[in-house]
């Protein structure tokens, strides 16, 4: 018994020895150790035994069990070990295959910088209102100081619904609806759609949006004009962006300026992109007319205010260097997939 | 307007380079578009006098000249031009020369004899006959100028100057002239500037015995200054003139008319010639026209007048448009004899509704409409007195009739340096602000130092845009310097955030391109062809639309009333474009009429459209479902939508795979597959799905912040279901059944399988569900689930479901 025992020990080292995969390894667990294996078998016949032979047996028999079951163990991690090697070896990818990406939808460009504007002026404390685009005359032009017949409305060829409706021309109506509905100190920014009767081509659109930001306090003053416009095109430009204001005409601000911005192209040597100027034409500005103020029940002498309107579009074209303002309106995927 | 620089250094001596004058002048509000030198693109064209001229041996058409060009020895050029002899002074383009238009001139052979150049035309120079009206347009411009042989051409017939076009603003009519512009440079340099003034001698002789005039309508025309010249020499007007017109941009024509177009560009005041033969009755009335009175004009078209115009008539009929144009017969013509000159200030916006109802814009009527100063009238006048005695062109009558008269001086306004240091940040000495002034021509008269008499400064009468303290600040700054003004950050505290509506509109925005759509931007107004084209029924109410009276075309000529047609041609061009698949999303505005003579309603529309990708019903529903999660819209409840869903867009869609999703009742959004037939209207090879939400409504269904539910302490109970019934019975209907069934415990029903087809019945569908219950107190026992189970299959069998 004795030698049949050592006769099992021998056998299945030599087993174990051939084994190369889990199964093959199971089934020599089963043969060996499992409960009608050979080791069972063999000690099953210990009974027949005299009681002087059975310790020595049976510690013969604990031995090799246990020489059996720690071969088997370490054959078992050696086994688990390669073929965790194998799977990683046969795994491996060529990483430089393109990336499977979910959809992503985008944001429109001008909506990106629309909320970017937005968000500036909301931390400056200005409220975000908005007004019609259908909207009465006496809004676009009248309480603007632009009276029926005035030469300044050739300048904004405008949209007409009727003889009194028309389509907005400029956000600066909303101005007028804010300082009738509100008391100073008024604070606002109101984007929108605007309209002008100009064909469409890489500069123009008959839709187009502004920005209008209309500030009405006391002791507002045209030095504030400057510091929030360079506070605002720093912030949305960058600290090395630089404004140069020119004076101009606007029949609802005075003094009015037009505002330049550096060239974003050549930094201010002259390019193309400013037409040799060095700077690049922004927004209009000014302090707004007394005349507006009372026409919207605001005492001009207790009260100034400035105001400004800035080009969507061509913040966004200068921002992202586009050169055609038609492809912001034809919403073809592979340019607006660009953002 | 274009400035002649050298007109423009007769009254202020500029010494500074062209490029740097546009730019100061630009920044003291004098805008400069640009600048132009005359003769800048001539280059080696000399003058050449012809020593002789010969046949060429070969050919019958050209001749060979032997030319003088101030060289050594004079060189050979052969031409074809019939109109040259020897002794003729010419333009003559060296080798290597270049005309305008880039033309570049070499030497060369022609039939086989040398060409060291060519002899050039008025047209080969940039010039018109009205440049040089001796020269003739089809041959060699024969110089008849005071020039000498091997001169530059640029100088020899003035080709010399440099005009800047400045951008006038609508307020500064009076820079609308060379004297106004002499006047802001001045300024801008601290030059003196000398402007003119006019002296003419003239004959004896009572205006009043020749010429009567009446102004009938003093509110429409405060001045009208009538003089005479008689026995007039109609010629071309001398180079000098002609070259500072052509410097202009005005066409010579001759030297009468040349004469009222010189003073219009110096002095900024229109004026007018009339032949005195076609003044019947020898009166001149200013007055509205009779309805039905017509005019010919001197453009040859006849005119219908109305009577809100303003005319210039005799005692028959109106001979001009006051400030517009003149009448056909009042022009001056070749044997003209006598001539009367009209200087007057006629009202502004009547003269720009006049020109707009006639659809004439002139020199004249674009500086009336600004509104003209009528002090400006005499000096004009005076000045065109003056140039016809210089020229000699006629003899002029020593006295004028000046109806209407010098005006009254302009009200003075507030001169405060402190209030005007206030409104601009700025601490700009009183002294300063004065000089500023002073060189603008405003009188300042300076306040009592104790405060007890205000300053006053009275602005110069051709300054019509001066009215009060701010205009005052503008002058001021604007000499100081913009940019010199110190930014100052705004002070005080202030509090803002974005309303309810953005809100919404940017958490829809987030959502939309969270769920992969592509947002877009297109116009508001579309083509009401637009209807048509996704089926609209004839009576729908959307039919009815803002409609612009002047659109640019009919494409962009009524505001929509439907943001879905925008989407379906972003659609169509994204799909003509070849881009496989699509996903897009457009928070616009829909515009809704109301009643006449209001405005409309603008809400806010979500519009969605896709294509491709496997895209189909089910997705589009996903995405419209995610949307209203995001903003927290509960029970949205989705049925078929027929024509009567709230939405007459349903004619878009696919009658069988469009749905409509209500909230409380009311239709708050319609999705679905495009119709087949729409589909083929666009082009489209594929199945496209569209959506529209009415965002604005969902303002009042948007939920409050979410709130934190505890995560379940107790254990789910699962159960699956499978069921057999109609295909017409709705899975929403069976989901409400189970849900009722179920009772509180009821945590999600999840529908995993919908089947049709083999092993199922005709008409028939199998529909499976997993059922997921808890309770918040408790883990459900299986007792408690299998009776849930039971009354499921109970509810469901009502219906004649069969649960398997």
């Amino acid at each position: 018994m004795k030698q049949a025992l050592e006769k099992i020990e021998l056998l299945a080292k030599a087993e174990l020895e051939k084994i190369t995969d889990a199964e093959q390894l199971e089934a020599f667990r089963i043969r060996f150790l499992g409960k009608k294996g050979e080791l069972t078998s063999v000690l099953k016949q210990m009974a027949g035994l005299s009681a002087e032979e059975r310790p020595i047996v049976g510690q013969i028999a604990n031995r090799v069990r246990g020489g059996i079951e720690a071969e088997l163990a370490e054959k078992a991690a050696q086994l688990k070990a390669e073929t965790a090697a194998r799977r990683l070896r046969e795994e491996r990818l060529d990483v430089t295959l393109p990336g499977k990406a979910p959809r992503l939808g985008k944001a429109h460009p001008m909506d990106s910088v629309m909320h970017e504007i937005e968000d500036i002026f909301i931390g400056m404390g200005f409220d975000i209102v908005e007004g019609p685009e259908v909207e009465y005359d006496y809004y676009n032009f009248e309480a603007l100081n632009i009276p029926a017949d005035h030469p300044a409305r050739d300048t904004q060829d405008t949209f007409f619904i009727t003889d009194n409706i028309l389509l907005r021309s400029q956000t600066s109506s909303v101005q007028v609806h804010v300082m009738e509905d509100r008391k100073p100190p008024i604070r606002i920014l109101s984007p929108g759609r605007v309209y002008r009767s100009d064909a469409i081509d890489a500069t123009h659109s008959p839709i187009f949006h502004q920005i209008e930001c209309l500030v009405v306090d006391k002791g507002i003053t045209m030095a504030n004009l400057v510091g929030t416009l360079d506070t605002v095109m720093k912030r949305l430009y960058g600290e090395e962006c630089k404004i140069r204001l020119r004076p101009h005409h606007f029949p609802f601000t005075e003094p009015s300026a037009e505002v330049d911005i550096l060239c974003f192209n050549c930094g201010g040597k002259g390019c193309a992109m400013c037409k040799g100027e060095g700077y690049v034409e922004l927004l209009g500005a000014g302090m707004v007319h007394p005349k507006v103020l009372a026409n919207c029940g605001i005492d001009p002498n207790e009260y100034s205010g400035f105001a400004f309107g800035l080009g969507l579009e061509r913040v966004t074209m200068g921002k992202y260097g586009i050169n055609d303002l038609r492809l912001l309106y034809e919403n073809d995927l592979r340019f607006l997939g660009q953002f | 307007m274009d400035l002649s620089m050298k007109w423009l250094s007769d009254y202020v001596k500029i010494d500074v380079p062209v490029k740097q004058f546009c730019y100061d002048l630009t920044m003291t509000g004098s805008k400069v578009e640009g600048y132009k030198t005359e003769g800048e693109d001539i280059d080696r064209v000399v003058v050449g006098k012809l020593l002789s001229v010969v046949p060429h041996e070969n050919s019958d058409h050209l001749v060979v000249c032997q030319v003088d060009v101030g060289a050594a020895e004079p060189i050979q050029i052969v031409t074809g031009a019939s109109n040259v002899k020897a002794g003729d002074t010419v333009p003559v383009a060296l080798d290597g020369s270049t005309l305008p238009g880039g033309v570049h001139i070499k030497k060369g052979k022609l039939r086989g004899v040398e060409s060291n150049g060519m002899l050039c035309s008025l047209g080969e120079l940039g010039l018109t006959k009205h440049d040089f009206p001796y020269a003739i347009e089809d041959g060699i411009f024969i110089i008849q100028e005071d020039c000498k042989i091997g001169e530059d051409i640029r100088s020899a017939i003035g080709l010399e100057d440099t005009s800047v076009e400045f951008e006038i603003t609508s307020n500064r009519p009076d820079c609308l002239s060379v004297i106004g512009l002499a006047r802001e440079a001045a300024a801008t340099y601290a030059l003196p500037f000398n402007p003119p003034a006019p002296k003419y001698t003239g004959v004896a002789g009572d205006i009043n015995e020749k010429l009567k005039v009446v102004i009938e309508n003093n509110q429409l025309c405060k001045r009208y200054i009538g003089g005479m010249v008689r026995n007039v020499k109609i010629a071309p007007s001398p180079r000098w003139l002609r070259e500072r017109l052509r410097a202009s941009g005005v066409r010579p024509i001759n030297n009468l008319v040349d004469i009222t177009n010189y003073v219009m560009l110096e002095y900024g005041q229109p004026m007018h010639a009339f032949d005195a033969r076609f003044i019947v009755g020898n009166e001149i009335h200013v007055r509205n026209a009779k309805a039905g009175e017509t005019i010919t004009t001197l453009d040859g078209t006849v005119r219908e007048l109305s009577p809100e115009m303003l005319v210039i008539a005799d005692t028959e009929k109106p001979v001009a448009v006051a400030g517009v144009m003149g009448g056909e017969y009042s022009g001056i013509m070749g044997d003209t004899v006598d001539v009367i000159f009209e200087s007057a200030a006629f009202d502004g916006a009547s003269v720009r509704r006049t020109s707009k109802k006639l659809g004439m814009r002139t020199d004249s009527s674009a500086r009336f409409e600004k509104g003209l100063d009528p002090a400006g009238c005499l000096p004009a006048i005076l000045r065109a007195f003056e140039l016809v005695e210089m020229l000699g062109c006629g003899e002029v009558l020593n006295t004028y009739i000046d109806c209407g008269g010098e005006p009254k001086k302009r009200e003075p306004v507030k001169f405060d340096p402190d209030w005007i240091n206030s409104f601009l940040g700025t601490d700009i000495p009183e002294k300063d602000m004065i000089t500023y002034l002073e060189r603008l021509g405003f009188e300042v008269r300076k306040g009592d130092p104790l405060g007890l008499i205000d300053g006053k400064v009275i602005a110069p009468s051709f300054r019509v845009d001066i009215e009060c303290e701010a205009d005052i600040a503008e002058e001021v700054a604007r000499f100081y310097g913009y940019n010199n003004i110190v930014g100052q950050p705004l002070t005080g505290v202030a509090n803002a955030s974005l309303s309810d509506r953005q809100k919404l509109r940017r958490k829809l925005e987030s959502a939309c391109i969270a769920l992969g759509l592509t947002q877009i931007e297109t116009f508001s107004f579309i083509s009401p062809k637009y209807y048509d084209k996704i089926k609209l029924p004839a009576d729908s109410k959307l039919r009815n639309s803002v409609t612009i009276t002047n659109p640019l075309g009919e494409d962009t000529s009524v505001m929509r009333t439907t943001v879905l047609p925008s989407m379906c041609e972003t659609l169509a061009r994204n799909y003509n474009y070849r881009n496989t698949e699509a996903a897009l999303f457009e928070l616009g505005t829909e515009y809704l009429p109301t009643e006449p003579d209001k405005l409309p309603n603008e809400p806010d529309r979500l519009s969605i459209g896709m294509y491709g990708n496997g895209a189909d019903f089910f997705t589009i529903k996903g995405i419209v479902e995610e949307i209203f999660a995001a903003v927290s819209v509960d029970n949205v409840e989705y049925s078929a939508a027929g024509a009567d869903c709230g939405f007459d867009e349903a004619s878009m869609f696919h009658p069988g795979r469009v749905a409509v999703a209500e909230v409380g009742g009311k239709p708050i959004a319609i999705l679905g597959e495009m119709h087949p037939d729409v589909a083929e209207v666009y082009g489209f090879g594929t199945r496209v799905y569209c959506a529209k939400i009415n965002a604005a409504e969902l303002l009042e269904y948007a939920g409050a912040e979410r709130t934190y539910k505890p995560l379940p302490k107790y254990p789910a109970a699962t159960r699956d279901i499978s069921l057999v019934c109609d295909d017409e019975l709705p899975v929403a209907r069976i989901e409400k059944l189970i849900a009722g069934a179920v009772g509180n415990v009821l945590e999600k029903i999840r529908l995993f399988d919908v089947y049709k087809g083999e092993q199922i019945a005709g008409g028939k569908k199998s529909v499976a569900f997993s059922i997921v219950m808890r309770s918040a107190d408790c883990t459900l026992t299986d007792e408690q689930a299998d009776a849930a189970m039971k009354r499921i299959r109970k509810a469901l069998e009502s219906v004649g479901a069969e649960v398997r």
